[in-house]
C-alpha cells in the first residue's frame, strides 16, 4: 500500500488531497490570464505566460503523484525546458539588436 | 510512526507551496509596473513551486521518479529567476520607465 492510499481524515486520502491542491493551482494559473490580456506592455504578457507555465509544471507533477502515473514527470520536465526557452527567446528577439544575456 | 510524519510533511509542504503561489499570483495581478511584477514572479513563484515539488518527491518515496522530481526542482530554481531577469531587462532596454511613488498605476 503506497502513501497515496493512506487515509488523511474521514475517508480523504493523500491522493485526494493532492488532487485538491492541483485544482487550486489551476485556479491560480487562470488568474494570470487577467495580466496576460490586460498587461499594458508585451513584457507583462510574456511574464504572465511564464508564471502560468511554472504553475502548469507543478500541476503536472502533482497529478503524476496523486494518480500514481510517474511518467507525467517526464512531460513536466520537457514543459519546464520549453517554458524557459520561450521566455528567453521572446525577450531576446523583441529588443533591438538582441542585447539580452 | 514514520509514515504519519511523512504524511504530515507532505500536507505541510503542499500547503506552504500553495500559499507562496497565491502570494505570487496576487503580486502579478496587483503590483504597479512590469519590474515589480517580474520581482514577485521570480521570487515567490519559485519558492511556491519548490515547496510543491518537494511534496511530490515525498509522496513518490524511494523511486526512480523521485530523482526526476528533484531534478525538476533544481531546474526550476535555476531557470525561473533567469527568465524573469531576461524579461525585466528586455523591458528596460525597450525604454519602459520604472514606476515611482505617486504615479498612476500601469
Amino acid at each position: 500500500m503506497s502513501v497515496v492510499d493512506a487515509t488523511l481524515a474521514a475517508g480523504v486520502t493523500v491522493g485526494d488531497f493532492l488532487l485538491v491542491v492541483a485544482a487550486l493551482f489551476v485556479s491560480l494559473a487562470v488568474l494570470m490570464l487577467y495580466r496576460g490580456i490586460v498587461g499594458p506592455t508585451n513584457q507583462d504578457r510574456v511574464l504572465a505566460v511564464n508564471v502560468m507555465g511554472t504553475n502548469t509544471v507543478v500541476i503536472l507533477a502533482l497529478l503524476g503523484a496523486a494518480l500514481s502515473e510517474p511518467w507525467f514527470l517526464d512531460i513536466a520536465l520537457v514543459y519546464a525546458l520549453l517554458n524557459f526557452l520561450m521566455s528567453v527567446a521572446i525577450s531576446k528577439f523583441t529588443v533591438e539588436r538582441g542585447g539580452v544575456i | 510512526m514514520i509514515e504519519s510524519v511523512r504524511i504530515s510533511l507532505i500536507v505541510a509542504t503542499a500547503l506552504v507551496g500553495l500559499f507562496f503561489t497565491f502570494v505570487s499570483a496576487v503580486g502579478v495581478v496587483r503590483l504597479p509596473d512590469v519590474f515589480s511584477r517580474s520581482h514577485t514572479a521570480s521570487q515567490a513563484d519559485t519558492l511556491g513551486a519548490g515547496f510543491a515539488l518537494s511534496a511530490v518527491a515525498l509522496t513518490l518515496g524511494w523511486d526512480a521518479a523521485t530523482i526526476e522530481a528533484v531534478l525538476l526542482l533544481v531546474f526550476i530554481f535555476v531557470t525561473n529567476p533567469t527568465a524573469a531577469h531576461a524579461i525585466a531587462r528586455a523591458a528596460y532596454e525597450e525604454g519602459i520607465e520604472p514606476w515611482t511613488t505617486g504615479e498612476e498605476r500601469r
